[in-house]
């Protein structure tokens, strides 16, 4: 970009101090989960088998997700229970 | 029945991950129910090229292993609906990808999808081998250069003779030579491999001629599919490579250099 540019009136935001935010955010994830072991897996299994001993749960119909970001992440664990109509259907 | 397009070309950094998520996103812009899988097990980066870095919870492997399904694995793209991206692993083995494993990934993706788009890594190693191995269609990423034209010939032997296709004796992989980074510019200097030369050489037919362009990093430091960016030469490219996939026919463009005045170079930019 030229100087010039600056005169032009039509500069675009730079998109160079996005890409530095990206990688900061994922590296410093990803530096941390280097060495140890993937435990999201074993975190469903756990937590399905938990709930599963009050209530019937459908594996099927767990849903996981992650936002991560730079201060703090969300992990969301959604699971779906069947309603009374569908257990009788089962039944 | 989904078609398999895998994406690959011997030599790194050429271009696989810009344009599988070009290309991916243009599919899916015209309504194509679209899945674009990074098969670079250990080095992924097409989480990051698509800007969903931050969404990953479940890969390739977990799925391949049992650990997740694959609906938990796939990443939904917030901009285009009919788009999913399937990331490779960050820290598992290279070996826990698996013949078997990716023909049942590739099996069940086939009930929900059009397309379903294979980013190899570099090389013509195990990852590179099996994500061309299922494929019905190859688009050859080449640079005009000689290394690059060495490699994208050395992997279309590969595809002819070790694909799946070529095994069972049927019609095989249909290919389609997409040319990047070319600068018409330093062409007409004599600086650069002419088009009409690449394609003497290589003897497949040409899908698009993607012209460098500085809107390709932009797109990568803010994660946009580069098809995506306004005002961008190589977006118009991509979309035109992507017609023309689908069977338009639509002139090459971009294979002249910009004439510019003399005021236009003092006050205009670069390539967009």
């Amino acid at each position: 970009m030229s100087w010039l540019d600056f005169f032009r009136g039509r500069r675009q935001p730079a998109s160079a101090a996005a890409a530095k935010e990206r990688l900061q955010i994922v590296l410093s994830h990803e530096r941390i989960s280097r060495d140890g072991e993937d435990f999201l897996p074993r975190l469903q299994r756990d937590l399905v088998e938990v709930v599963a001993r009050y209530v019937t749960v459908d594996a099927e119909k767990v849903n996981v997700s992650l936002e991560r970001g730079a201060d703090l992440s969300t992990l969301a664990i959604e699971i779906e229970l069947p309603g009374p109509k569908a257990l009788k259907r089962a039944s | 029945m989904a078609e398999i397009i895998v994406v690959t070309s011997g030599k790194g950094g050429v271009g696989k991950t810009t344009t599988s998520a070009a290309f991916a996103t243009g599919l899916a812009q015209t309504g194509k129910r679209t899945v674009v899988i990074d098969f670079d097990v250990g080095l992924r980066n097409l989480d990051l090229i698509m800007g969903v870095e931050r969404r990953v919870v479940f890969d390739i492997i977990n799925v391949i292993q049992g650990e997740a399904r694959l609906n938990q694995a796939l990443i939904r793209d917030k901009r285009v609906d009919t788009l999913a991206i399937l990331p490779a692993s960050q820290t598992r083995d290279k070996d826990a990808l698996t013949k078997e494993g990716v023909e049942r990934i590739l099996d069940e993706l086939s009930k929900e999808f059009d397309y379903i788009l294979c980013d190899s890594p570099a090389g013509i190693e195990k990852g590179a081998l099996l994500a061309m191995y299922f494929a019905d269609q190859a688009l050859i990423v080449t640079n005009p250069e000689v290394s690059s034209v060495r490699d994208s010939d050395r992997i279309l032997g590969v595809i002819q003779s070790r694909s799946k296709r070529a095994e069972e004796k049927r019609p095989p992989v249909k290919e389609h030579l997409l040319v990047t980074r070319y600068d018409p510019a330093r062409v007409e200097k004599g600086e650069m491999l002419k088009l009409d030369d690449i394609r003497e050489i290589l003897a497949i037919p040409l899908l698009g001629v993607i012209p460098e362009s500085e809107s390709v990093l932009r797109a990568s430091n803010t994660g946009t599919p580069v098809i995506l960016e306004p005002n961008s030469v190589a977006a118009e490219a991509y979309k035109d490579a992507v017609a023309r996939f689908l069977g338009e026919t639509r002139p090459m463009r971009f294979l002249e250099p910009e004439r510019r005045g003399l005021f236009a170079r003092l006050f205009g930019g670069r390539a967009a």
